[in-house]
């Protein structure tokens, strides 16, 4: 187990309790109560129906992908799938809210408790609850910046389906949240429901904040809202459970409240004013009536669920034999573990593991892009792995030929071939060059033989050089030894 | 239960309606007579009674993913009282 | 006035077939009356050119022998339902210049039909009201006048005023009105047509201007019995569009209209006897029992407990979901704006001069009711009274076909009255209220006169679905009523 995380102040340790609300967009064609497109980037006001303007006697009807999508995504996180729902209106008003209230679901959720695994560094899991899911329609945009006395509406995002995905308290520390955020990334993208894509907004987290001593029941908490990014919330809880403790430690106590973080400053502050305090006047809409689901079609929806990150992981460890970590790893995306697969397919799927994570990941990671984007195939790598399998090439060969393959996209064997690369397994050419190496160096075999067995390793070295590196090392060992001390 | 001129200050401030200081008492005795002729709800016994949620019984239609509305930026502006390329204006808004 | 102006619909159709007259003609005819009458204030915007244009077409149409269900005939349309380019107001400040780039799906079905636009007509702003009085553009005056004050304007009820008052001064051969609470059915009782509010879930809301969602319900006002039957065929459907339109088929009600009352129960409930009641309303009341036993129709009493908190429980299920409605009328995308120095400010100002009174008022209570703390005792304590009194009815329909009461508790009274007290104008809804919210289909017919000569109207509710008898049971009522009383400004034209 890992340390638990704390945080040391001037009357003593304290610890974080984190909850978070995660709005995922889903992806659907259409938005949840209209007909209208949810592509990104669009011209102002150009995906945008009657409906979503909210004209005069305009009527919502529910999109049936959207509800799926809920349903999917439940399933994933082995939740309670409400067989009946109600959607109701929670009323604000905004420049960007067209109806003046926001359809949503508040008493009846369309999915209730479920679940999520986090992935531990030490290789570990821990159990993260899931309070409940449900779906709402997302707002328009406002921007600010674009005239000094005016705010432009842009209302093509009015109405796109969200869902919000809320945890229990049960995170404990900024890092705990960053990998409940990327395993429910994970888990959204594995089943189609959410592409995940943070810098595009179409997954954003609030994070409920509050500490306390160890032992001591619940805080108050402050929700940060709107986060896009890791990062982001790894400083956001970093800066507010350390002014929680400060307002704490001075005597004072904490206000529930909305607060920004301001990625600029690295600070969190009070998003609204006391006066502004929001009623949101929920009630059942009467637009709309009870969404009710059919178990049937429930089965049938998690029937054709695919292979989830965590019985993916837990058939990489049993199947393949890797590390928790590495099979973690492997399984974060499914397009990933689909690439390992194919690699492993037949070979040393260890050995295949190691090359991607470390050799492959690395190249990528250092030259800024992603899997799909890799110069080397699955299949090229295999080949790769293949070639040391069988002895053709050394381990150390093989790194030179993968930055090869990496720089220019050529297949293993053609570089072997082309830089004549092949391990030397010829006896007799190995120990020509062993001889060579003992006759130009006689007075240090005699030092070896005079009990100075630390010059083995030189005896090695010299021979691999002389070969070019393409002497099989396990040869070299074994015909220096029958050499040396035979 | 009555109101008082501070409740329907917040309760106008709540629906974004102003509600002028010579104005507010009068709104405060219709409201109060409205509320009053309402509560006589509270003599109905309504326990275990469920909700009316749909008075047809019916439950919600779902309609198929397709793309079949917008693409009409000049349809949902043509009304608005200030816009510009195509983006409907209000007067600044501050964080 | 033209003699055109006393056909029936139906009797204008047959005529129109016949082609003895062209809806050119007839639409002319009406386009004069209207002009006659425009003092009444029963239109906000009328349309005489488009009448014209759509009166041409029905001709060209009903030539080839090619006439829909409606060709030619000249209606007007309540300025509730959003009518594609022309201009729609909801009787509301806050939709000045509103004109809606799309058409109701109600008004698309009458136009399908070859129905004429004469224009649009007053009514209660966002149709809250009992009189009419609460609109933007002035109240409307029915054309009767009573015996004992001939001087005074009286209301034609509302909220559907205008279209009542259209129909009774024969400046439209029939009309749509809208009904949440009783905005159809009052009006008609008042103005002595025919109203009828259909099944929840009949007509589609889709473009109707909303005041209460879980109740609005648009309907036909008429002359006749078999007129309305004949729109409201035409008016309903399912709906995509509108997730609460109902699927369940339209009986055909040109069928059952005449098929008499004989063998069927209509329930009398003791409860809409109410306190303080005139007795020329019971007297009617009476009188309707009467001519059903007549016609071979049982009686039988039933009882309703829960009627007489149907009106609280309105008055908080309506103003809570029209705040809520009511919403977007915040001065960005369409309607009226006051600036303000900023968008709190900009809202504030907008709502409070684009809003009446009334409409204030209703949203004040809507917001109160569903406000933190107080929608248990408020919102949620009614929705479930709301399913008592729907429990009433499915008990009561269990023994009886329909049931008969009066529709309003007073006859029509004079403009400035019942306006010193908002729960006062109120009460006027209080027979038509319960099967508002439970949602029943019902329809006010022109049953008499009061003692100083305004019109009585009375109610026939029926089950879920089931307007084949209410058709039934108003179109009895109607030949026994023998109502054939006209106000004096129609008699003399």
């Amino acid at each position: 187990m890992t340390e638990p995380y704390r945080i040391q102040g001037e009357t003593g340790e304290w610890e974080v309790v984190l909850g978070l609300e995660v709005h995922a967009q889903v992806i659907s064609h259409a938005k949840l109560f209209s007909g209208s497109s949810t592509t990104f980037g669009a011209e102002a006001n150009t995906q945008v129906s009657l409906v979503d303007a909210a004209m005069p006697g305009m009527l919502p009807v529910i999109n049936r992908e959207c509800v799926e999508q809920a349903v999917r995504t439940g399933l994933a996180l082995k939740a309670q799938i409400n067989l009946r729902s109600v959607f109701d209106r929670k009323n604000y008003f905004y420049a960007d809210l067209p109806q003046g209230y926001q359809i949503s679901q508040y008493k009846d959720p369309i999915v209730g408790e479920g679940v999520l695994l986090l992935d531990l560094p030490d290789g570990s899991t821990k159990s993260v609850g899931i309070e409940r899911l449900h779906l709402e329609q997302d707002a328009g945009k406002s921007l600010h910046d674009q005239h000094p006395q005016k705010t432009y509406v842009d209302l093509n995002r009015s109405g796109v389906a969200l869902m919000e995905i809320v945890s229990k308290p049960d995170l404990s520390s900024p890092e705990e949240a960053g990998l409940y955020v990327k395993k429910l990334r994970s888990i959204l993208r594995y089943i189609g429901t959410c592409d995940g894509n943070m810098q595009e907004g179409s997954m954003r987290a609030d994070v409920n904040v509050s500490v306390r001593k160890p032992g001591d029941p619940l805080g108050t908490r402050c929700e940060i809202k709107n986060m896009n990014s890791v990062r982001f919330i790894h400083q956001a809880i970093e800066y507010e459970a350390r002014r929680q403790i400060e307002i704490l430690e001075g005597g004072g106590k904490i206000d529930q409240e909305t607060r920004l973080f301001d990625t600029g400053r690295g600070e969190t502050r009070s998003m609204r004013s006391k006066e502004d305090a929001q009623d949101y006047r929920y009630f059942p809409d009467p637009d709309l009536l009870p969404l009710v689901l059919d178990q049937a079609r429930v089965d049938a929806l998690g029937a054709e669920l695919p292979e989830l990150p965590d019985v993916k992981k837990a058939r990489f460890i049993a199947d393949f034999g890797l590390s928790p970590y590495d099979a973690a790893i492997l399984v974060e995306e499914r397009e990933t573990a689909d690439w390992y697969e194919q690699l492993a397919k037949g070979r040393d799927a260890k050995i295949a593991a190691n090359w991607l994570i470390s050799e492959l990941f690395g190249a990528l990671n250092k030259a800024g892009k992603d899997l799909s984007e890799s110069p080397v195939s699955a299949e090229s790598l295999g080949g790769l792995v293949d070639l040391i399998g069988d002895g053709t090439i050394s381990g150390r060969i093989a790194k030179e030929v993968f930055a090869e393959m990496f720089e220019t996209g050529k297949a293993a064997g053609d570089i072997v071939e082309e830089k004549g690369l092949k391990q030397v397994s010829d006896t007799g050419a190995i120990e020509g060059i062993i001889d060579a190496v003992l006759a130009e160096n006689a007075d240090k075999v005699e030092q070896y033989r005079g009990g100075k067995d630390k010059l083995f390793g030189f005896f090695v070295g010299q021979t691999m050089k002389k070969s070019q590196g393409k002497a099989n090392p396990g040869m070299v060992n074994d015909l220096l030894r029958q050499k040396l001390d035979g | 239960m009555s109101l008082d001129k501070a409740t329907v200050a917040s309760i106008a401030n709540l629906a974004r309606i102003k509600v002028p200081d010579d104005r507010l008492e009068a709104m405060v005795g219709d409201l109060n007579a409205i509320l009053g002729f309402v509560e006589q709800l509270d003599a109905v016994d309504t326990a275990g009674v469920e909700p009316l949620a749909s008075v047809t019984g019916h439950t919600l239609p779902q309609r198929e993913d397709a793309i079949t509305d917008g693409g009409y930026q000049a349809r949902v502006t043509a009304n608005a009282p200030e816009s510009t390329h195509g983006f409907y204006v209000v007067p600044k808004v501050v964080e | 006035m033209s003699d055109l102006l006393n056909l029936t619909l139906a009797e204008a159709r047959a005529t129109l077939a016949a082609k003895d007259i062209s809806s050119t003609e007839l639409t002319q005819a009406y386009i004069a009356r209207m002009e006659a009458t425009a003092d009444l204030n029963a239109y906000i915007t009328t349309t005489p050119d488009k009448a014209l244009q759509m009166a041409e077409q029905a001709d060209a149409r009903l030539a080839k022998g090619e006439g829909g269900a409606l060709e030619g005939i000249p209606l007007a349309i309540k300025d509730l339902f959003c009518t594609e380019g022309v201009l729609t107001t909801a009787a509301s400040h806050i939709l000045d210049g509103f004109i809606p780039p799309y058409e109701s799906t109600v008004t698309t079905n009458l136009w399908n039909a070859g129905a004429v636009l004469l224009g649009k007509t007053n009514l209660d702003e966002f149709a809250m009201g009992s009189s009419n009085v609460t609109s933007y553009y002035g109240p409307v005056e029915n054309p009767w006048r009573s015996t004992d004050e001939p001087d005074r304007k009286r209301v034609p009820g509302g909220s559907s005023g205008g279209s009542a008052a259209a129909v009774a001064a024969r400046s439209a051969l029939a009309a749509t009105g809208t009904d949440t609470g009783g905005s159809i059915r009052q009006p008609a009782s008042f103005s002595g047509i025919v109203g009828m509010k259909p099944t929840y879930g009949r007509c589609s809301r889709w473009g109707i201007v909303a005041f209460a969602s879980s109740l609005d319900q648009a309907g036909p006002m008429a002359r006749t019995v078999e007129d309305a039957a004949l729109m409201l065929q035409v008016m309903a459907g399912y709906d995509p569009k509108d997730s609460t339109s109902a699927a369940e088929a339209m009986p055909d009600l040109s069928a059952a209209l005449n098929q008499g009352v004989k063998g069927l129960k209509i329930g009398v409930p003791a409860e809409y006897q109410v306190d303080g009641m005139p007795e020329e309303i019971t007297k009617v009341w009476r009188q309707g029992i009467d001519w059903l036993k007549a016609e071979g129709a049982e009686i039988v009493d039933i009882s309703l407990p829960h009627t007489k908190y149907a009106l609280a429980t309105y008055y908080i299920i309506a103003p809570a979901e029209a705040s809520s409605n009511l919403a977007r009328y915040d001065g960005v995308r369409y309607g009226l704006r006051v600036d303000g120095d900023s968008l709190a400010e900009m809202y504030a100002n907008t709502r409070a001069a684009g809003f009446g009174e009334e409409v204030q008022r209703r949203v004040l209570v809507g917001t109160y009711v569903l406000s933190a703390g107080y929608y248990d005792a408020y919102y949620l304590k009614a929705q479930k009274v709301r399913a008592l009194l729907r429990r009433d009815f499915d008990q009561a329909f269990e023994t009886v076909d329909a049931i008969l009461t009066p529709t309003a508790p007073s006859d029509a009274f004079a403009i400035g009255d019942n306006e010193d007290d908002p729960v006062k104008m109120y009460l006027n809804d209080i027979f038509t209220v319960p099967a508002s919210l439970a949602g029943l289909p019902g329809i006010s017919v022109p049953a008499g006169l009061s003692e100083r000569g305004l019109p009585m109207g009375l109610q026939v509710l029926g089950r879920m679905f089931d307007e084949g008898s209410v058709v039934r049971v108003g179109r009895a009522l109607e030949r026994a009523a023998d109502f054939t009383a006209v106000p004096t400004m129609v008699r003399e034209g």
